[in-house]
């Protein structure tokens, strides 16, 4: 097994991108991810492409060929692989494209993730969502994807201590964020009052607990670390790259609040690097709802069940704190284009190791990454550092 | 949900019946075919549940999908049947009376339908009954 580094990262801006097709999009976050690395498209061995639902989002399958047709390497018959796990799309695409190099297979790649969800109306969208659930058993029953994550919510609020305004106090911090990043969806900051007076989604969830429609691309490029100076001076190494699968109904999991896949891959991932919880710099963790980041910070280890609402009040989790979780903005205020979301938080952290995050910026060595597919079913886990 | 798919699990759906493995004698709701603990070794038989259950969480939905749009508020439930399953189904009940720990009986009722002339999705809702809460 062989090291493996980024070495260049893109991504376009955040949004409803009615002027851009799903190509458009990701020709953009590619190039730019080209550009970073100083890669010319020749020198390029394979392709994988995070992508949840073209076919329902944009009447396109086939999307591998499509965007190494597109991004100009038809020619070259370069190999270009989609991969999809709902949500986890981007992050399962970037570990796909680690373990290419890792292996010694291939040595310049591009890990990718585009969405396009806005050409379709949101009854429709929210319909494609849920499909990242038990389509039979629990999307049958009239189960969407704020429904699945509110009765998480309700199950999480009834056995531990978290107040609603705690919840609403992870949207308000991740606005905060997000309205310092360039790229993010929503650039506005709000109150803990914007969030309580939003309406009601799925009870307890509001508005403003859920994360938006999006669409947008990024990409990375990920080379064997010997190489990673040929093509930058401040490589970011990749440390551990972690997978685990769950039940694909809530209904089936072992504790509805617990995301175990979480538990496992960030376990997994802390042994492969051979780190501790203290030596994380910052997180980038799946917040689709604000109960989801909650869970996250728990389910990774970082405090007790029950505390991170706590936590997050206090100020731990936001940028200055103690542990800064979603400096991008998260899925809440970045916005979430499923499949691109993965190689979002991937190209967040690598923007914070290099020091190039602006009034972002964190005191960072080390970060994590945790991107989930649906309720939890697939969870990837990464960790990053210089 | 296209014609076949919703055919092939009618009496699962109208009669809840799922599956045991004899082997071990867990109960499966949904059903499945192939035993989570036993795999190969388990042996896979039918069986219909009683339909008595307690609801472990819950939500009101009140945005959702074209095709349940007509229906909100209405309140969603993971229900833990008697015999150990849990499933995810609809409670009839008006939202605020919707709580964790509630005991309900499963109920023939139509759930959804594929647009104006579609087929029509029956399947199983549950109805609060009388009884002491339970705290799973």
């Amino acid at each position: 097994m062989r090291d493996v580094a980024v070495v260049g990262i893109g991504c376009t801006e955040f949004g409803e991108h009615w002027g851009a097709s799903f190509r458009d999009l990701f020709v953009t976050a590619g190039v730019m991810a080209l550009q970073d690395a100083g890669v010319a498209g020749d020198e390029l061995d394979a392709l994988y492409v995070g992508n949840m639902s073209a076919g329902r989002f944009v009447e396109q399958e086939h999307i591998g060929a499509l965007i190494a047709d597109y991004a100009g390497l038809a020619s070259n018959h370069i190999p270009s692989t989609r991969v999809e796990a709902a949500c986890a799309s981007g992050g399962l695409a970037f570990r796909q494209a680690v373990i290419a190099v890792a292996s010694g297979m291939e040595d310049i790649v591009v890990a990718a993730g585009v969405e396009k969800m806005t050409d379709v109306g949101t009854g429709a969208s929210v319909d494609m969502l849920a499909s990242a659930a038990d389509r039979e058993w629990e999307g049958f029953a009239g189960a969407t994807f704020p429904g699945l994550y509110a009765m998480i919510a309700n199950d999480y609020m009834h056995r531990y201590p978290l107040t609603r305004e705690q919840l609403a106090q992870v949207a308000v911090k991740n606005h905060e964020n997000g309205a310092r990043n360039p790229i993010a969806q929503f650039k506005n900051r709000i109150t803990i009052d914007t969030v309580l007076n939003s309406s009601l989604v799925a009870d307890p969830l509001r508005l403003f607990d859920c994360s938006p429609i999006t669409d947008g691309a990024a990409a990375v490029v990920v080379v064997p670390l010997e190489r990673a100076r040929e093509y930058t001076d401040s490589p970011v190494r990749v440390l551990a790259s972690a997978q685990a699968s769950d039940t694909i109904a809530l209904h089936d999991r072992r504790d509805i609040s617990t995301l175990d896949a979480t538990v496992v891959a960030g376990k997994r991932a802390f042994d492969q690097a051979g780190l501790e919880h203290k030596d994380i710099d910052l997180l980038e963790v799946h917040d689709c709802f604000t109960i989801a980041e909650i869970c996250a910070i728990e389910d990774l280890g970082f405090c007790k069940k029950g505390e991170a609402g706590r936590l997050t009040w206090e100020g731990v989790t936001a940028i200055g704190g103690d542990l800064p979780v979603n400096t991008s903005g998260g899925l809440k205020a970045c916005g979430h284009p499923v499949g691109a979301t993965g190689i979002k938080q991937v190209c967040e952290i690598v923007t914070q190791l290099r020091g190039e995050a602006g009034s972002r910026q964190v005191d960072a060595e080390i970060g994590m990454a945790h991107n989930v597919g649906g309720t939890g079913a697939t969870v990837v886990v990464h960790i990053l550092g210089v | 949900m296209s014609v076949s798919r919703f055919w092939r699990k009618i009496p699962q759906r109208y009669n809840l019946i799922g599956t045991q493995c004899t082997t071990c004698g867990r109960y499966f709701f949904p059903p499945r075919t192939l035993c989570p603990d036993c795999r190969r070794s388990g042996r896979i038989v039918n069986h219909k549940f009683s339909g008595e259950g307690t609801v472990v969480t819950y939500t009101v939905i009140r945005s959702a999908s074209d095709q349940f749009e007509y229906a909100t508020p209405y309140v969603l439930a993971i229900i833990k049947l008697d015999e150990g399953p849990r499933l995810t189904a609809q409670v009839v009940c008006p939202p605020e009376e919707a709580r964790i720990g509630m005991r309900v009986r499963g109920v023939f009722r139509r759930v959804a339908a594929d647009g104006e002339s579609g087929v029509i999705h029956y399947g199983t809702k549950f109805v609060p009954v009388e009884g002491e809460d339970i705290l799973l």
